[in-house]
């Protein structure tokens, strides 16, 4: 040591804090210019870092801190020098009875990797698997579609309307639904209206029967709705062999309900397409069907029925 | 340090040689302990009646990696977009030089890894390998067999034509008949209430980055395994896998277990 005290004392570093508070100060001045709460943020950390700055600066001037005693820790009577680290455990000194009791160093520090390590990767982990589930089942928006003026739906026909539900992504987006008029009902209208997916694994059914399409009809909205007049026996999936009949009973082939349904309303002597719900089972026919209604279900889900037990939780719509 | 052979003389010129061409790898040795560790894994004791049936799981880690590196170089030229995932396809298989290829490795190769899968889980069950210690490695193999199919399902939408759009709805939809959590999982996967412009995009980084990170790494586990504990002997076998044609006087380096553990299981001839 002693070569060592030829050289200057040794003086404390230069503070950081000056760094911290220039932050602040541009953090305000940015902040007046972008938003109001830079500015806040600003002054915080001007004023936090001020102070700090201050209190490093005026150390001298004010009382010296008080002496402190470095911790030491008591040393086990020993003879002669500490064993060498080789010896291992069996030559450590013998630990009193309060030196076992106490906390020891190591098992906090490996409570406090643990526990920050934890905080610090739930922090990480908690919005990202949010924001991996959530987007899937928020914000689902059922639209209104307008399938195009009456008089394209004569009584007693079928039309096959498709059109975009999300005119913003376009052709992946394209539905099909299957259109009757039933006439009126004491003087209501009625209107079927059949979902083109099958309830058994969603592929697109087919109407058993002829599809007019020379005499396709591609109505002008944004939502690109063609219209297709079609005489129906009934329906079929290409897939797995699903049959339906007019009312979209199950007729044969695995599905397990009727085909989904999808209210409607009239405006300005237009038919527009409501939302869909789907159906257990259908009795009577046309206008006068009397229809099991549920929530929508994920195809190949039963609605009802004991099997229905095996899905309790409805999705929030 | 490269030492020839006690009782070999050789040339002093080709010893140098030697040491020259092994400098390097006695460099990484020294620092790193790699090269013995690669040795340990690679040259390790098998049964003296090891039949062909047992390459079946290399060979399916040589599938996989082949499904690896063309994934790579598939992924520079495709685009998960809706609007131009089909036509990119188009243009891997008809303009881009050799694109028809490894498109072409891509897609076969994946059945090829599922059948070799099955291959390999076969031979397992038929030899009885799946018996004690190695349960855990048949989990980690079943884990394995998931994940595979995972990205048969995954990959399968990506050319984005009529059958691998409608095929994707029909998988969801069975995955969206599972009891209770079914039609949420159904809805996770197509990433809302139907498909739309975001399920393309969410079964390609399935398939490029969950799936085959998880398969990496629980490869990793399952060939530790193997390491640890050691090729099982066939049926027929007379004798237990690793065991020394004379007997080896015990060891005291307590690490028997490590190197010889399939005595231990009483299942093997012994």
């Amino acid at each position: 040591m002693s070569s060592h005290e030829t050289k200057p004392p040794h003086v404390p570093p230069p503070s950081l804090w000056p760094l911290g508070f220039a932050i602040g100060i541009a953090c305000i001045l940015t902040g007046l210019v972008v938003s109001w709460p830079a500015v806040a943020v600003g002054t915080v950390l001007a004023v936090v870092f001020g102070f700090l700055w201050i209190r490093d600066v005026t150390t001298e001037v004010r009382e010296p801190a008080p002496h402190v005693d470095p911790e030491t820790r008591h040393v086990a009577e020993t003879t002669g020098a500490a064993p060498p680290a080789t010896a291992g455990l069996e030559a450590m000194p013998p630990s009193t009875e309060a030196e076992r009791d106490a906390y020891p160093r190591s098992t906090f520090l490996s409570a406090a990797t643990l526990g920050l390590g934890g905080v610090v990767g739930g922090l990480i982990t908690i919005p990202v698997l949010g924001f991996a589930v959530l987007p899937s089942f928020t914000g689902q928006k059922e639209q209104q579609v307008e399938l195009g003026p009456l008089d394209d739906f004569p009584e007693g026909e079928w039309v096959i309307a498709s059109y975009f539900e999300d005119e913003s992504i376009g052709e992946v987006s394209r539905r099909t639904v299957f259109v009757r008029n039933n006439g009126f009902l004491e003087q209501a209208p009625s209107y079927t209206i059949l979902f083109s997916r099958c309830v058994h694994l969603g592929c697109p059914i087919q109407p058993n029967g002829i599809v007019y399409d020379d005499r396709k009809k591609t109505v002008g909205n944004k939502q690109q709705v063609e219209l297709t007049p079609s005489l129906v026996t009934g329906f079929g999936c290409p897939c797995h062999g699903g049959q339906y009949d007019t009312e979209g009973n199950r007729t044969a082939g695995p599905p397990v309900r009727a085909l989904d349904r999808a209210e409607f309303s009239i405006r300005d002597g237009k038919l527009w397409l409501g939302s869909f719900y789907s159906v257990g089972s259908v009795d009577s026919t046309g206008a006068r069907a009397r229809i099991k209604k549920y929530g929508r279900a994920v195809p190949g889900v039963h609605v009802d029925g004991p099997e229905a037990w095996l899905y309790p939780i409805e999705i929030p719509r | 340090m490269a030492t020839t052979p006690a009782g070999r003389t050789k040339n002093p010129r080709r010893a140098q040689l030697e040491a020259a061409a092994l400098y390097p790898v006695d460099w990484l040795e020294e620092r790193s302990g790699l090269v013995g560790g690669l040795k340990y894994f690679l040259f390790r004791k098998v049964p003296r009646d090891t039949s062909w049936a047992q390459t079946l799981g290399s060979a399916t880690l040589t599938a996989f990696l082949v499904q690896a590196v063309t994934g790579v170089v598939l992924a520079f030229y495709y685009k998960p977009d809706p609007d131009k995932a089909y036509d990119s396809i188009v243009h891997i298989t008809n303009d881009i030089t050799l694109g028809w290829l490894v498109r072409g490795m891509h897609r076969w190769g994946a059945s090829v890894f599922i059948i070799l899968m099955f291959l390999h889980m076969a031979r397992v069950f038929l030899f009885g390998a799946y018996k004690y210690p190695r349960e855990l490695n048949w989990i980690i193999g079943v884990l394995l067999l998931a994940l595979g199919m995972g990205e048969g399902f995954t990959g399968y939408l990506l050319p984005w034509d009529q059958t691998a759009y409608w095929a994707t709805i029909v998988g969801i939809n069975i995955n969206g008949t599972a009891p209770f959590l079914g039609p949420f999982i159904a809805q996770f996967l197509q990433g809302g209430a139907s498909i739309g412009e975001d399920t393309l995009s969410k079964f390609y980084s399935l398939h490029m980055l969950v799936l085959p990170g998880a398969i990496g790494g629980l490869i990793g586990l399952h060939l530790y395994l193997v390491m640890r504990l050691g090729v099982t002997s066939p049926p027929w076998s007379p004798t237990a896998a690793g065991q020394d044609r004379v007997e080896a006087p015990a060891s005291t380096n307590g690490r028997e277990g490590l190197v010889r553990p399939s005595g231990r299981g009483g299942s093997n001839g012994e």
